[in-house]
């Protein structure tokens, strides 16, 4: 039996009430809040954050594959999906691709691990789907955007949802886009837009796989059907005939549409709510639209407990300013600040992988010392290259001692929370910045998690590393 | 192991006005720190023999020991230059010790200097250091200022009443800053301004930590039996140690952050070497590395002067002002002289030169019959130390 096996997602911890959004430009407001990504989070970090959610209590020795999608991948030409393998420490010998450029990206990642699975190419494939698109300042898509991300595991034991239909258009049509270098999202007539484009595609793939398989509304217990915004939403599932208890909500009052993940966090949002037998309904639209009919099997109720949607909707701080916004997400230049002196080296970054991004620390075989990085030299005993190394990446912490650095930081987040953080597993000791805090209530002895940033630009890439946060 | 008492000594010193020197290069501190040793010790630049000189930040000025070439002219001997952080004045001057007592050479010029003010921004940065991945965004005020959260915390100390304890460090130490004429800053402070500055890595605020300042300071070292040809009055060196710890002690296992093993094994050192059996006592001046006030405390404790865990009631019964049992920083110290990384060791000497001479400029602020003295810095993030103790007699 092949078929998903395991679910995560992610929802980044500041939310920006749409009313100041609307307030700054003397405008109307869609009303609610979006997420929106912090200054040190992209796609690529998302991403892990939902695949460490999907892997809880899953062996990683079985993951074969990682499939990567996104309309805004950091990088327009270098692969995410290795980044998040190595991150989320997978073996090396695996299949891992990046799929973008459309609004589908994140539904065609999960058809085509079905298709892995399916043809023998892979065992269990993670696919995991970030966004953050940006729309142009003023616009409603300002608003009625999201960041997020989604990760699900297909594969062919421990199935929790079996894929019993899937039903797919394409449409060829200027509805919303981006050029190459631009930053925001196009987009032409509204009307013509929704008419023509989102709604009679979701449509006809959803009466398509309705068809196919012989069903009408009746019989499908959860919907997860996206929208570009609440009234398009409401519209097409009462075209599709569905009542109100059989729809997922789509997440766009608390946190915006969040493109090529944004199937996916539904699906994620329904299989939360889902018991054994139910039947969920999910599609996707952009260029087309493709709809996917799943069947939930008794396994579900083994799962090892995770966030998936519910866990980090509500654990959130409000982001104090639009202005905050803009500069967090590029758009506008604040004041630079000291200059970061000390550039990273790609060569550096590659050799020590396992410290860097698998998170590893040592543990002396002769003395049982933990110590991260990975020290070839133990501090205790002095021992030579005799060690184990001990992922400390999906491991709780609590704060040794910190320090609130008001010179360090950016001028528009200006406070860096210096935090040296002994890990749960031999008390090993972890400098590191605190990131998604509220730096007033920061005390040694907090309880605290590892997650997956970006630091800084240097060298002509981006510098990912870990920080630490205060347990969401 | 030999012990080094006594068997050299400084016969000249110099030392720049500290401070915004918008008006001086690196080249005119380094120029103005040894023409007033030179002239000091009544030698001129045909004498030096060697040079052992420390700078930090400014690499793109002059590679190698250069910038002494290139400003004093003294070319054709060596000048070993040294990069040691915060504690490189310090080393230079060691390093010129052991030169002398080797009896490699006979007069060798020791001199710190750094130019902090020519970069653009105010601090020392940020990003320097561990690794090109690992480093956190992160500055010296927030290193340090790790040292104060734990310290409270391990003694259960209110941070309030945490940042008063230190804060009367700062007050102190701009009283002596106040009668000093070379310092960068002579304001006298109150508790209340301390605890009003606005922070700058909390729990530390703006008078808990130094300033950034040009400077330069430089010392003629000769062997103890040729001294007394140069001047009547030559201070010997009573013994020296140097401790460095890991670069990363964020990550070591076990790291207390309250207690520094490189201020112990350097200050146990030092204290063997000129037979010291209680510094409390024994020491008549210190100068130690009050980068930030926090500093200063862990200093007094892992240094033997104040009980672990007590320096507290020192610091409430005026034990280290000037005229307490130890005087600690009489000049001001990097809180009134600013902080140029290179210099500061050689300065800090500078200090417990004039002291144990009788020649503070001011009659106030001169310690009465001081015997022994002790300069100190300690750098990095921090894990580096150097200690060197000083006496006006031999024996």
């Amino acid at each position: 039996m092949i078929g998903i096996v395991s679910y995560g997602a992610y929802v980044p911890t500041f939310r920006l009430s749409r009313d100041l959004m609307a307030k700054a430009w003397l405008r109307g407001s869609i009303g609610g809040e979006r997420s929106v990504a912090n200054n040190d989070e992209d796609s690529a970090t998302m991403a892990v954050e939902a695949a460490f959610d999907c892997l809880q209590g899953k062996d990683r020795g079985g993951v074969t594959g990682v499939f990567f999608a996104s309309t805004t991948a950091p990088y327009r030409e270098k692969e995410i999906s290795s980044l998040v393998a190595a991150t989320v420490d997978l073996p090396g010998e695996i299949l891992t691709a990046d799929l973008g450029n459309g609004l589908r990206a994140g539904a065609a990642a999960l058809r085509s691990a079905f298709d892995a699975v399916g043809n023998g190419s892979a065992q269990n494939l993670l696919v995991a789907a970030a966004d953050c698109r940006l729309g142009y300042p003023q616009s409603e898509h300002e608003q009625s955007f999201g960041d997020g991300a989604a990760a699900l595991l297909v594969g062919n034991s421990g199935v929790i949802a079996t894929l019993e239909g899937h039903y797919a258009v394409s449409n060829e049509m200027m509805d919303v886009w981006r050029n190459a270098g631009d930053e925001f999202v196009r987009t032409w007539e509204g009307r013509w837009v929704l008419g023509e484009g989102y709604s009679a595609l979701t449509e006809q793939a959803v009466k398509g796989l309705m068809k196919k398989k012989g069903l009408n509304a009746k019989g499908i217990t959860l919907a997860a059907i996206p929208a570009p915004d609440g009234r398009s939403h409401r519209r097409m599932v009462q075209v599709l005939g569905f009542d109100k208890g059989q729809v997922v909500d789509p997440l766009l009052a608390q946190v915006g549409d969040c493109g090529a993940a944004h199937p996916l966090m539904l699906l994620v949002a329904a299989l939360e709510a889902a018991k054994p037998g139910d039947t969920i309904l999910m599609v996707a639209y952009g260029n087309g639209a493709e709809a996917f009919l799943f069947k939930v099997t008794d396994e579900i109720r083994n799962l090892a407990s995770r966030r998936g949607i519910k866990g980090w909707l509500n654990s959130k701080l409000p982001l104090a300013t639009y202005e905050k916004y803009l500069s967090y997400r590029g758009i506008l230049e604040t004041q630079p600040g000291d200059p970061f002196r000390l550039l990273p080296s790609a060569t550096a970054y590659w050799r020590d992988v396992n410290s860097i991004l698998r998170f590893h620390g040592s543990k002396c075989r002769n003395c049982g010392t933990l110590a991260y990085p990975i020290q070839r030299v133990c501090y205790t005993c002095r021992t030579k290259d005799s060690f184990d190394e001990v992922r400390l990446s999906d491991k709780k912490a609590k704060l040794f001692t910190f320090s609130l650095d008001n010179l360090a930081g950016r001028s528009d987040d200006p406070v860096v929370v210096q935090s040296v953080v002994e890990s749960e597993v031999d008390n090993a000791r972890i400098y590191c910045m605190m990131t998604d805090c509220q730096p007033k209530e920061v005390r040694v002895g907090m309880p605290l998690e590892f997650t997956f940033r970006r630091i800084y630009e240097g060298a002509g890439f981006q510098n990912y590393f870990w920080k630490c946060r205060p347990v969401r | 192991m030999e012990s080094i008492k006594d068997r050299v000594a400084i016969i000249g010193m110099g030392c720049t006005q500290f401070g915004e020197r918008w008006d001086a290069g690196l080249h005119d501190l380094a120029i103005e720190a040894a023409y007033e040793a030179y002239q000091d010790a009544g030698v001129g630049p045909e004498d030096i023999q060697a040079c052992y000189m420390g700078t930090v930040t400014a690499p793109m000025i002059g590679v190698g020991g250069t910038v002494v070439a290139d400003a004093l002219k003294l070319r054709g001997i060596p000048i070993i230059r040294n990069e040691n952080w915060c504690a490189t004045g310090h080393i230079a001057l060691i390093e010129a010790v052991m030169a002398v007592a080797s009896g490699a050479y006979d007069v060798v010029l020791a001199l710190g200097v750094e130019k902090l003010k020519d970069t653009g921004f105010p601090g020392l940065g940020t990003g320097r250091g561990m690794h090109p991945v690992y480093e956190a965004r992160r500055t010296s005020p927030g290193s340090f200022s790790l040292i104060a959260t734990r310290y409270f915390h391990q003694y259960e100390i209110d941070p309030e009443k945490g940042k008063e304890m230190i804060g009367k460090i700062a007050v102190k130490n701009h009283d002596n800053g106040s009668l000093c004429p070379k310092a960068h800053f002579h304001n006298r402070i109150t508790l209340e301004d301390v605890m009003k500055a606005p922070i700058i890595a909390w729990p530390l605020g703006l008078y808990d930590c130094c300033g950034n300042s040009d400077g330069s300071a430089a010392a003629i070292i000769t062997r103890a039996d040729l001294a007394k040809k140069f001047r009547p009055d030559p201070i010997y060196v009573k013994g020296f140690g140097v401790a460095m710890d890991s670069m990363l002690p964020h990550f070591r296992p076990g790291f207390s952050w309250t207690s520094f093993d490189a201020l112990v094994k350097s200050s146990h050192k030092a204290y063997e070497m000129a037979g010291i059996q209680n510094p409390r006592e024994d020491l008549d001046i210190a100068e130690v590395h009050d980068c930030f006030t926090i500093t200063e405390l862990a200093i007094y404790e892992d240094f033997g002067f104040s009980p672990r865990g007590k320096a507290r009631e020192d610091i409430d019964s005026g034990f280290f002002t000037l005229k307490g049992g130890l005087p600690v920083n009489a000049d001001g110290g990097l809180k009134c002289f600013g902080h140029p990384v290179g210099a500061s060791g050689i300065r800090m000497t500078y200090e417990v030169y004039k002291q144990l001479q009788g020649k503070a400029e001011k009659p106030e602020r001169q310690i009465k019959n001081p015997r022994r003295g002790l300069s100190h810095t300690f750098g990095g993030p921090p894990q580096m130390s150097a200690v060197a103790i000083f006496g006006n007699e031999k024996g």
